[in-house]
């Protein structure tokens, strides 16, 4: 049934897309994205050109989009970029959704908890996100695991909000007041009762969550605040192209285009499954 | 002539349906002055009918073959524009909830003076004149105030007598009324079967009044047309079709209406007993920001006493506080004050913790079969839960839901399915089930027959009966419904305003109520005194 689905087949085919160029990156004709060669600088994508390996060896190299400043590839480079943009999307996704869920089902089911942690998720709300990412890598090392948690933490207390209103109004269902009457530990109502019948909308939000912080990496990047220079990623390739875009736009073309394409193709999936796994948030046909 | 003529009506249902058709080849007439009662289960496709007349079916049910023709012009295909025209001014429609029927952001005068105002009737200063007319015609107090009135700000027998104004603005030749008291209180529900009959004297329309209770098919109809999956099995004359059931299914329906008859049954007075509440009382308490503090009190000074194998019903309307006592009872609320002993212990002021091992004394079976299960756990989840939690091992407790599933008279093989695989009585057994899979010495059913059909209504509560005998249970029976309370209980307590008015055997208290409440109670109950044949 979510199968069926326009929207899900589309955006979930060219994900899956995204995902082969990425782990089978070695062998789609790339080099080593950290490879430079000064005789090979600026050129049009599609140019043939040399690099050298760092064993001193020179190799025959096409440029299918073109050599930055440096001469290094830039196909190489985002492909290797597209790792870590789905790498960043997918565990900023899991780790807003994990703290998220804990928050939101505490604050929702137990009362007490609600006011005190509420408030402090209105705190982290208050504070835009960008902010919040660039402070957390400014106080630890840009790495990849520091720029995942820097750009999870503003998504928590979005998660927390939905987890906690689906608890609201799931607790008020009288199967979850027949277990109360069974007996059932109130952690297990939690996890086992009321959990399992937020899965669906979290999905959603999960895909959205993914589709923001792939955006926001290359913000973060771009800015240069996120990972170092050395790693390859869509937001470091076009901040360097930057400086020369008028000259030579393939710089910043390419991995534009494949942020774009990735971020339309989760957020797509994202509708299509809120389509057909919510009925409730639906949009009316 | 008549003035609504309907010819083999079919509608079909989306592919994968139960069946092909939600109506199929459907005809009847309704004729000037006259109450059609069309009487199903719910599933039959009376709705449909309704919503075919008026124009409003989903693009998913589409009028696949017949006419419907209005005072001689034909509906089916006509242009939307002109269905529009009819709609409020030759035929118009009330609904079952009038809450949600009516606009919430939007005056009540203001909606009743749309109709007015969209079929171009009156100058705009004689429209509010006209709408105070019709606010005194459906005999609203106070007309002025009302007319200013949200519907929240009024009860839901006023909503429906707002929508009643509205559908009468233009004085439509056919009046369709689509279960319009099932939501009400059964005292609201008797005044708005009076007014209905009034205005349909008065203007002589023709009502096709669609229902499901046979107590209010005696009470008002001229005509009835019983309907099975989408088919009239019966139609004729009200004292033919009540008195004279000619089709089985009628025979069976008319057998499963309970009677407001006491089962004489003797109660024995020697038992154990099991519950007793003294003074329980709950008051819901609103702090205002200045410290100003509104009280509101949900039960007040409650005493029941229930003996083994007995079954005490607390009958109620709806804000009576019955369900506040059954859910404190269970201590899915704190009573704010009073004692509700259980064998030696009173629950009434327990932690949680101290809670937990005597909650499997007192089990609950809710009224909304489609909620009370997790959608995402099987039936065998769902009964081994309970034992689980108090150490009953797993195989043990897996052959207990087997048997338990047998004495609900399901298949002991179900236990792998999920609740969307069956239907609202076999929930409701499910539940009855999963209750019992404890060995409660009490069992709280509250409203737990309310929103099945009448039918399964009657298997379930013979059902329930059958298993208070054979397991000699306690039960605590809330019900909104007097003729349930006959069938199932040996003491009854009416409530009111969170006060017990009057508490004693049933048998007695059915014969000669005392308090005046209970009087009107059971005045109110629709079809009283009819002798159903069958």
């Amino acid at each position: 049934m979510v199968l069926q689905n326009w929207s899900v087949r589309i955006g979930g085919v060219a994900l899956l897309v995204l995902i082969v160029l990425a782990t089978a990156a070695p062998w789609l004709g790339t080099v080593d994205p950290t490879l430079f060669d000064a005789a090979s600088r600026d050129l049009k994508p599609g140019a043939a050109g040399e690099i050298m390996t760092l064993e001193g060896e020179v190799l025959k190299h096409t440029f299918l989009m073109g050599s930055d400043s440096f001469g290094r590839d830039i196909y190489s480079r985002v492909l290797y970029g597209t790792r870590v943009s789905l790498l960043v999307g997918i565990a900023s996704a899991l780790v807003a959704l994990a703290f998220g869920v804990v928050c939101g089902l505490g604050a929702g089911y137990l009362r007490w908890l609600d006011g005190p942690l509420m408030r402090v998720m209105d705190g982290v709300m208050a504070i835009p996100a960008i902010l919040i990412a660039i402070a957390v890598v400014a106080l630890w090392r840009a790495s990849l695991p520091t720029v995942i948690v820097a750009i999870a933490i503003p998504e928590i207390p979005r998660v927390t909000r939905l987890v906690r209103s689906l608890v609201l109004s799931i607790r008020e269902e009288p199967y979850v007041e027949a277990a109360v009457a069974l007996g059932t530990p109130t952690g297990k109502i939690m996890f086992g009762h009321i959990l399992p019948n937020t899965v669906a909308p979290l999905l959603v939000q999960g895909t959205y969550i993914c589709a923001f912080a792939i955006l926001l990496e290359s913000i973060l990047s771009f800015l240069g605040v996120g990972l170092p220079p050395d790693i390859p990623t869509w937001g470091n390739i076009m901040a360097e192209g930057r400086v020369q875009f008028v000259a030579y736009p393939h710089n910043v073309f390419f991995p534009g285009v494949f942020l774009a394409a990735t971020v339309l193709a989760v957020n797509i999936l994202g509708d299509g499954l809120r389509d057909t796994l919510d009925p409730k948030m639906a949009k009316r046909v | 002539m008549s003035i609504l003529q309907v010819q083999q009506l079919s509608v079909a249902l989306p592919t994968g349906g139960d069946r092909p058709e939600a109506v199929s080849d459907v005809s009847f007439e309704v004729h000037p002055k006259e109450i059609l009662c069309l009487v199903g289960e719910s599933g039959s496709g009376k709705s449909v009918i309704a919503q075919a007349i008026m124009g409003l079916l989903p693009k998913t049910l589409p009028v696949s073959r017949g006419s419907i023709q209005l005072e001689g012009e034909e509906l089916n295909g006509a242009r939307q524009a002109r269905i529009r025209e009819l709609r409020g001014a030759r035929m118009a429609m009330i609904f079952q909830e009038p809450m949600t029927a009516l606009n919430p952001v939007m005056r009540c005068g203001a909606q009743i003076e749309e109709v007015l105002r969209f079929h171009g009737q009156h100058a705009a200063g004689a429209r509010r004149q006209k709408v105070l007319d019709l606010l005194r015609e459906v005999a609203l107090p106070e007309p002025e105030r009302i007319l200013a009135s949200y519907p929240h700000q009024l009860s839901g027998g006023q909503r429906q007598r707002i929508m009643i104004a509205m559908a009468l603005a233009l004085e439509p030749v056919l009046l369709i009324a689509d279960e319009p008291t099932t939501a009400l209180d059964v005292t609201t529900q008797a005044q708005i079967l009076n007014l209905i009959l009034e205005l349909q004297k008065k203007h002589g329309m023709g009502v096709l009044f669609i229902t499901h209770d046979f107590g209010v098919v005696a009470e008002i109809a001229h005509r009835v047309a019983v309907l099975r999956e989408g088919q009239l099995v019966e139609m004729g004359a009200k004292h033919d079709v009540l008195q004279r059931p000619r089709h089985e299914y009628t025979r069976m329906l008319i057998r499963a209406v309970p009677t407001l008859e006491p089962h004489s049954r003797e109660a024995r007075s020697d038992a154990k007993v099991v519950l007793t509440t003294t003074n329980l009382s709950k008051t819901y308490a609103e702090r205002g920001w200045f410290g100003s503090r509104r009280e509101v009190r949900a039960a007040s000074d409650v005493n029941l006493e229930l003996r083994k194998g007995q079954t005490l019903g607390i009958v109620g309307e709806s804000g009576s506080g019955k369900s506040t006592v059954a859910r404190c009872i269970v201590r899915l609320l704190k009573p704010s004050a009073g004692e509700i002993r259980l064998g030696g212990a009173d629950l009434a002021r327990m932690t949680p913790r101290a809670l937990r091992p005597l909650r499997r004394r007192v089990q609950i079976v809710f009224q909304d079969p489609y909620r009370s299960l997790n959608p995402r756990r099987s039936v065998g989840q769902a009964l081994i839960e309970g034992p689980l939690n108090y150490g009953v091992p797993r195989a043990e407790a897996l052959e207990r839901a087997r048997r338990l599933l047998a004495l609900v008279k399901l298949d002991p093989d179900v236990l792998d399915r999920y609740p969307h695989q069956f239907s609202g009585g076999q929930r409701q057994r499910i539940c009855i089930a999963r209750a019992l899979a404890l060995e409660p010495e009490l069992l709280v059913a509250d409203e737990a027959v309310s929103a099945l059909d009448v039918s399964v209504q009657a298997q379930v509560l013979a059902l329930l009966e059958e298993i208070r005998t054979r397991l000699d249970l306690a039960m605590l029976f809330i019900t909104h419904d007097l003729r349930v309370a006959a069938q199932v209980c040996n003491h009854v307590a009416v409530m009111q305003h969170g006060r017990i008015v009057e508490y004693g055997p049933a048998r007695e208290m059915f014969l000669a109520p005392r308090h005046e409440y209970t009087r009107a109670l059971f005045a109110a109950a629709p079809g009283r005194g009819y002798a159903f044949g069958g």
